[in-house]
């Protein structure tokens, strides 16, 4: 810790201790009082700036299955369009957007082309992960690669910094096993520990990957296996914001200073678990469609409680 | 591997040509079995077949899915709606394959005489 008789530096504790204290929300406080002001005391001051986060905006959209022509929607590239609309129509224009997943529903060339030509035309910085209809190509993930894979590690993760917030990007779609959920796998785990070591425990963290990151039901495999190792390297942090697709459906849940949130998808919607006999395209009325497909927005401000998670379906129900 | 992935080619070209009704066609010794993928499974899970047997493996469901042996020692492409994949098993012994897509989703084909 900063020696006591340094006047200076105990105001910059208090002062980023008091913020990420406000980043942990009400639930976690005693954790943060615990973990963090001691990771703040290595910094110096320059630095303690440098990691501070400025307010953005940005958006989520996922699981686009550009290919899919089954009766649960026959239109998923009609349905893509408006959700790339709604992005172009937020009143706050986002600093980028993460797409999780899904992109295609088989792979094929064609695929990506349609879904890159419609996501481009937002003009937005675009960040991708596979999901697991994304490496179904004969060379098993090798055309994801090349359109989206240039600056990524492994299978396609990779993490960067927007306004003082990390991203990261995880693929837990590769490298699974027979009878199990989704796997991030011992490489990509040990890229993750790496990445994060030198990182203040106050920087905002968002996560976002294709599979939930927590398991949500594992009789329909949406869990990730080795999930928990990767939020063990998290768990110093005091925001971890972790965002999914894959569920085609909207689920939060708090556990600790982690939020975990999963996404609607853009083209069809699943059931919730456990209430059909298998998680396949959900069939509902044609008019009913627009309401459980949709975007997300995410708003970072500088100094209040956790990102603002604002969901919009492309139809009012 | 070779072998198995010619045999299957041989027996896709057979059922092309004999249409639907090719099954009671074909001698014993060149039998065919159906494996339904539906609702995110392989029914039945576990099948017992006599060597030289062609499985087939069709898709039912809204969502690809794919045949995966858990060695990786073969692999099928998604199989869309509707879609299938065969594969002859001439060695006795037992194969555990899983949808990769899906890995929850398993199977097991036990060859014995």
């Amino acid at each position: 810790m900063a020696g006591s008789g340094d006047h200076e530096k105990d105001g910059i504790n208090r002062r980023h201790a008091l913020e990420c204290m406000i980043w942990a929300g009400t639930g976690v406080l005693w954790t943060m009082a615990g973990g963090v002001p001691k990771s703040i005391g290595l910094l110096g001051s320059a630095e303690a700036a440098e990691a501070a986060a400025t307010s953005f905006t940005f958006a989520q959209i996922s699981d686009s299955h550009i290919g899919f022509e089954k009766p649960a929607n026959p239109h998923a590239l009609d349905t893509l369009k408006e959700a790339v609309d709604r992005v172009k129509a937020l009143k706050t224009k986002p600093a980028l957007v993460l797409h999780t997943g899904d992109i295609t529903h088989l792979s094929k060339p064609a695929e990506f082309d349609n879904a890159a030509q419609l996501i481009g035309s937002m003009g937005l910085d675009v960040h991708y992960v596979p999901g697991e209809h994304d490496i179904v190509d004969e060379g098993t993930g090798k055309a994801y690669m090349e359109r989206y894979g240039k600056n990524a590690k492994g299978s396609g993760w990779y993490s960067f910094d927007q306004n003082g917030v990390h991203f990261i990007g995880l693929v837990n779609v590769a490298t699974l096993k027979a009878g199990g959920l989704g796997s991030l796998g011992h490489d990509q785990l040990e890229w993750l520990e790496d990445d994060v070591k030198g990182l203040a425990a106050s920087t905002p963290i968002v996560v976002f990957a294709h599979i939930p990151l927590w398991t949500v039901y594992p009789a329909w495999g949406w869990g990730t296996e080795d999930a928990e190792v990767a939020l063990g390297y998290l768990k110093r942090f005091g925001s971890v914001t972790v965002l999914n697709g894959h569920i085609h459906q909207l689920m939060q849940k708090v556990e600790g200073n982690v939020t975990f949130h999963t996404a609607r998808s853009t083209a069809f919607p699943q059931p919730a678990p456990g209430t059909a006999p298998s998680p396949g395209p959900m069939l509902v009325p044609a008019e009913k469609l627009r309401t459980l497909l949709g975007i997300r927005e995410v708003t970072f401000k500088q100094g209040t409680a956790a990102l603002a998670v604002t969901d919009t379906a492309l139809a009012d129900a | 591997m070779k072998q198995l992935a010619g045999r299957a080619a041989v027996a896709w070209a057979i059922a092309a040509m004999l249409g639907s009704g090719w099954a009671f066609a074909v001698p014993a010794q060149a039998e065919e079995t159906v494996v339904k993928i539906e609702n995110f499974t392989f029914n039945p899970p576990e099948l017992t077949v006599k060597p030289g047997t062609t499985v087939k493996w069709e898709n039912d469901d809204d969502i690809p899915h794919s045949i995966l042996e858990e060695k990786t020692a073969f692999r099928s492409k998604p199989l869309d709606t509707g879609e299938t994949f065969t594969m002859t098993f001439d060695q006795p012994g037992e194969v555990t394959y899983f949808c990769g897509l899906h890995p929850h989703m398993k199977g097991k084909i036990i060859v014995k005489p």
